[in-house]
């Protein structure tokens, strides 16, 4: 016999005003099934919690029903009340009076009728609920992070100083990302690589951190605290165990007019190289493209120079696979490049700005690197074209961010800082010249960022023009850029010895696919989802995987180092459970019943169905079955919906409550 | 043997009719026949638009009614504005059942929107540059010529769909079929004034003033364009601008079809190029300036 009670909540005015709480009551007094029902003003106070506890046991419930806000909000407090007083919390269900009725109605009777209603459709479903207990799940302390640059740095160092291992991934040949070819950061003008190259080398010593650099993530297997990762080493051609990082290579090394990938294509590197001075680790790798060697074949003069006998020419591409319990996704940014192919057609690039046409038009990276005092002109501000150095230079924010036309609808972020950055990098350089700066409006939120960009106006003489510019066109030498300055209401034309263009973050190559193999949400941009945009922004909706830095979206320094602690924690908080529990609300599949047709394991997205077989005691086959695995079952319902024979279900939300709750509504 | 409907519009049979002869020639020297939409009307250029929305799709929806109904799918109209008018006609037709209802009874017909529209340089490129290659009697080795799009011939660049709408390349591409050279300039895809000739004659002086300075100094002996009213601002009032900068000027500006229609063995005179107000003889050196 069913003993269930009912508490309905005022949540303050929030419901009172709108709902009759005391006819709500009294209706679901009456309800079949209903032992007692009580109001309360704050049902979710230490007060309300009681009063639900005390009737548990007094009434002897087997089930409870409370009527007040969003199960999101609050069922893991009103389970965790009913547990203390000795009930089955998945006994516990909710019925959401507030935002399903009172903040969306006006009329009072109207909502008091949908209340009760809304209960006794709950009463339904508690009726057909039964006992369930959370799933164990064993769990492998290690964490797998994705991506070397500042985000997966922070994240790798954080969790391996909480005592964990952790196998960093990065697919370029050092760790650092796009932050080590950054000059100076904005607010403060420290230079990057000191604050960011202390940070590579605790990575490379750290003994707790398995650093694969120049590897990719093949595949991803396995579920939340028993993910299996096969990693791609790519053939470097150089033994990093054996070489000791002398140099003697790269300086023998007759290829030398490569474009440099670390300087954005404004400096060259050789054939066999290390990115910059300060890899880690700090060794070379062969680029297969440029090297004579497997060109032509007939050099071999770094394998000669060699003392330790580290170049190997006859080296492979190797899978190795790693064992871990978390996954956090860095993968970072690239910038949009307007000579590019497209994954959106819509983008369709800015012909009038001359990228790509003219040399002295180029993007933020590449200013940096050539501001930078490690950059290829030593720090030194000069053009691209002549080596010249600019007079007149200038910015444009803006380019392919929030242009519903024909770029990104998203801002970029941070371009506005850089760009302020930019201005004052110059003029500390360049005394006589002048930056100027075509902006749409400036974003500086931010600690100490308005007061940043207040400063290059108003000390540094940045000028800058509130609009945007239509051409860019050539003439004797210069940059001729036409706009207009929407504040004065006048077209202007600057003659600038070079441009740079603030260009739209997107995420970095492959993130995408990376997102499939992780079974990871992403945006039409290809931005990764986090799984609740304010309250769990470094989780994503596959179980064990978090994302932090601008994969997930554009952001500066310190938030990616904030989201990439942020998950770290996270996985701490998991790994500091000798065990993991999973909510036991997922499918079950009736073996009994099962056709073993396998629409299910077909259609499952999270790849949690897997093909049985059952045997009897002598080991025969008896027949073929689906089984779920409980560790990567995110109980969304999409096998019941295919099985033809409906022996799938969900534990907690049966087609047997739905038809009850059905019932009761009509 | 091509054959495509053709809607000349205004101003090939008024102002611009060396541009109707020029097209007329070429065209047939290429082998292409023009079928001239009957009873066409005028699409109602930028007076239409700027006034009456709905009459702005009325007027070159009359004339895609028309095609329709004649059964031509393909309709060549010289004049950028008048392509650009019917195409959007034919876009605003095809996103509305209601619009193409309400149209169907202004204008008497029905218009499904399904007739392809295509300009000067489309209709080269529908022959084939190779085709235009082989035909090729007297090659323009002589000609340095800076390609001049305007504004409407990529514009706007979602109605249209038609090349690079900043760095436009398709005219090069035809004037090296027909041994011509090109420059690179900066003022291709600028706007001339066009409508402000009447109105605002100072604006036009600056406006065309520029694209001719520009062209100049980037090395280009002549203009080449596929507009009649780019054509008049810088054909016609070449002089009034070379006046006003105090500058002498002598730039031949021509129509696509008439290089196209020389490198075929056409004369000036079939093409109406004496009909140009700067007529410079590019073949007899040194070239003298009529403005």
């Amino acid at each position: 016999m069913a003993r269930i009670g009912v508490f309905v909540c005022w949540c303050g005015e929030n419901i009172a005003r709108t709902v009759d709480v005391e006819k709500v009551t009294a209706a679901a007094a009456e309800m079949p099934g209903v032992r007692c029902a009580i109001n309360y003003k704050y049902m979710c106070s230490d007060p309300g919690q009681a009063s639900i506890r005390e009737k548990i046991q007094s009434e002897k419930l087997r089930g409870v029903v409370v009527a007040s806000c969003s199960p999101h909000m609050h069922l893991k407090t009103f389970r965790a009340a009913a547990q203390a007083a000795g009930l089955n919390p998945y006994l516990v269900e909710m019925a959401n009076i507030r935002e399903h009725c009172s903040w969306v109605h006006h009329n009072k009777d109207e909502a008091t009728e949908k209340a009760i209603q809304l209960i006794r459709m709950t009463v339904g479903k508690v009726l057909r609920n039964h006992a369930l207990n959370p799933i164990k799940v064993p769990l492998t302390k290690r964490a797998l992070v994705i991506g070397g640059g500042v985000a997966g740095i922070q994240a790798s160092l954080d969790i391996a100083d909480a005592g964990y291992e952790v196998v960093l991934v990065e697919r370029e040949p050092s760790i650092g990302g796009k932050m080590a070819g950054l000059s100076e950061t904005f607010p403060t003008l420290d230079c990057s690589q000191c604050i960011l190259t202390p940070r590579m080398v605790e990575v490379g010593q750290h003994p707790n951190i398995r650093l694969y650099s120049y590897s990719e993530v093949e595949a991803v297997d396995g579920y939340v605290g028993n993910f299996e990762v096969t990693i791609r080493k790519k053939a470097r051609y150089v033994d990093i165990d054996k070489c000791t990082g002398c140099g003697d290579c790269w300086t023998k090394c007759p290829s030398k007019k490569n474009l440099s990938e670390f300087d954005q294509g404004m400096g060259t590197r050789t054939a066999i190289y290390v990115p910059f001075p300060q890899a880690v680790p700090a060794r070379p790798v062969i680029d297969k493209e440029a090297c004579l060697h497997f060109k032509t074949g007939k050099c071999g003069a770094c394998q000669k120079r060699c003392q330790a006998g580290a170049i190997n020419f006859e080296d492979e591409d190797q899978l190795v696979k790693e064992n871990v319990g978390a996954v956090i996704i860095a993968t970072g940014y690239k910038l949009y490049k307007i000579t590019d192919a497209q994954n959106n057609a819509k983008y369709t690039g800015y012909g009038e700005y001359g990228y790509g046409q003219y040399p002295d038009v180029i993007d933020g990276l590449q200013f940096e690197r050539i501001v930078s005092a490690s950059g290829p002109t030593g720090g030194e501000i000069k053009r691209p074209s002549d080596g010249a150095e600019p007079k007149n230079i200038v910015f444009i924010a803006c380019v392919g961010s929030r242009d519903n036309a024909k770029g990104m609808t998203f801002c970029s972020k941070i371009c506005c800082m850089y760009t302020a950055k930019h201005t004052m990098l110059y003029k500390h350089k360049v005394h006589d010249g002048q930056a100027h700066v075509f902006y749409m409006d400036i974003r500086a939120g931010g600690k100490n960022y308005d007061e940043f960009v207040r400063r290059a106006i108003e000390k540094d003489g940045a000028k800058y023009y509130r609009g945007r510019v239509s051409k860019i066109t050539q003439e004797n030498g210069k940059l001729i850029v036409r706009g207009t300055d929407t504040l004065v209401g006048e077209p202007i034309t600057v003659e600038a010895d070079m441009v740079v263009l603030a260009t739209a973050m997107q995420p970095a190559d492959g993130a995408r696919e990376l997102a499939q193999k992780l079974k990871v949400g992403y945006d039409e941009f290809g931005f990764l989802s986090e799984s609740h945009p304010k309250l769990r922004p470094v989780e994503t909706t596959s179980a064990g995987v978090y994302i932090c830095g601008a994969c997930h979206a554009p952001k500066d320094i310190p938030e990616a180092v904030a989201q990439a602690s942020a998950a770290a924690g996270k996985v701490q908080v998991m790994f500091g459970k000798g065990e993991l529990t999973r909510e036991p609300e997922i499918a079950v599949i009736n073996e009994q019943t099962c056709a073993a047709c396998y629409a299910c394991v077909r259609t499952c997205p999270y790849g949690a169905i897997e093909k049985a077989e059952i045997r009897d005691r002598k080991g025969n086959l008896v027949k073929y079955t689906a089984r779920v695995n409980q560790g990567l079952c995110m109980g969304c319902g999409t096998c019941v919906a295919v099985c033809p024979s409906k022996s799938a279900d969900i534990e907690g939300f049966s087609e047997q409550q739905i038809y009850e709750m059905v019932k009761n509504l009509v | 043997m091509i054959e495509i409907g053709y809607y000349p519009g205004c101003a090939l049979h008024g102002s611009s009719n060396d541009y109707e002869a020029s097209v007329q020639a070429c065209m047939k020297a290429l082998g292409v026949r023009l079928n001239e939409l009957d009873d066409w009307i005028c699409c109602g250029a930028t007076a239409a638009h700027s006034m009456n929305h709905m009459l702005s799709v009325a007027l070159p929806a009359r004339n895609l009614g028309i095609a329709e109904r004649d059964g031509i799918d393909e309709v060549f109209a010289p004049c950028p504005m008048c392509s650009m008018e019917l195409i959007k006609a034919n876009r605003a037709i095809t996103a509305s059942p209601s619009l193409r209802a309400q149209i169907a009874e202004i204008v008497e017909l029905p218009v499904e929107g399904k007739t392809e529209v295509i300009n000067l340089i489309q209709v080269f490129e529908r022959v084939g540059l190779e085709a235009i290659r082989a035909a090729v009697k007297k090659p323009l080795g002589h000609i340095q010529a800076a390609c001049y799009y305007g504004c409407l011939l990529t514009r706007p660049p979602k109605v249209l769909e038609f090349d690079d709408a900043e760095q436009p390349s398709l005219m090069e591409g035809i004037l090296e079929a027909i041994g011509a050279s090109t420059v690179e300039w900066n003022y291709k895809t600028e706007c001339c004034g066009a409508g402000m000739t009447m109105a605002r004659e100072e604006t036009i002086i600056d406006l065309a003033g520029k694209i001719l300075d520009n062209a100049a100094a980037h090395g280009a002996n002549c203009l080449v364009a596929a507009c009649p009213m780019c054509h008049v601002n810088l054909d016609m009032k070449q002089a009034d601008i070379a006046r006003a900068r105090g500058a002498s000027r002598g730039l031949t500006v021509y129509y696509l079809s008439d290089l196209v229609g020389l490198a075929l063995g056409l004369s000036p005179e079939e093409l109406a190029i004496n009909r140009h107000f700067v007529v410079r003889d590019l073949d007899a050196a040194p070239a003298t300036s009529e403005a």
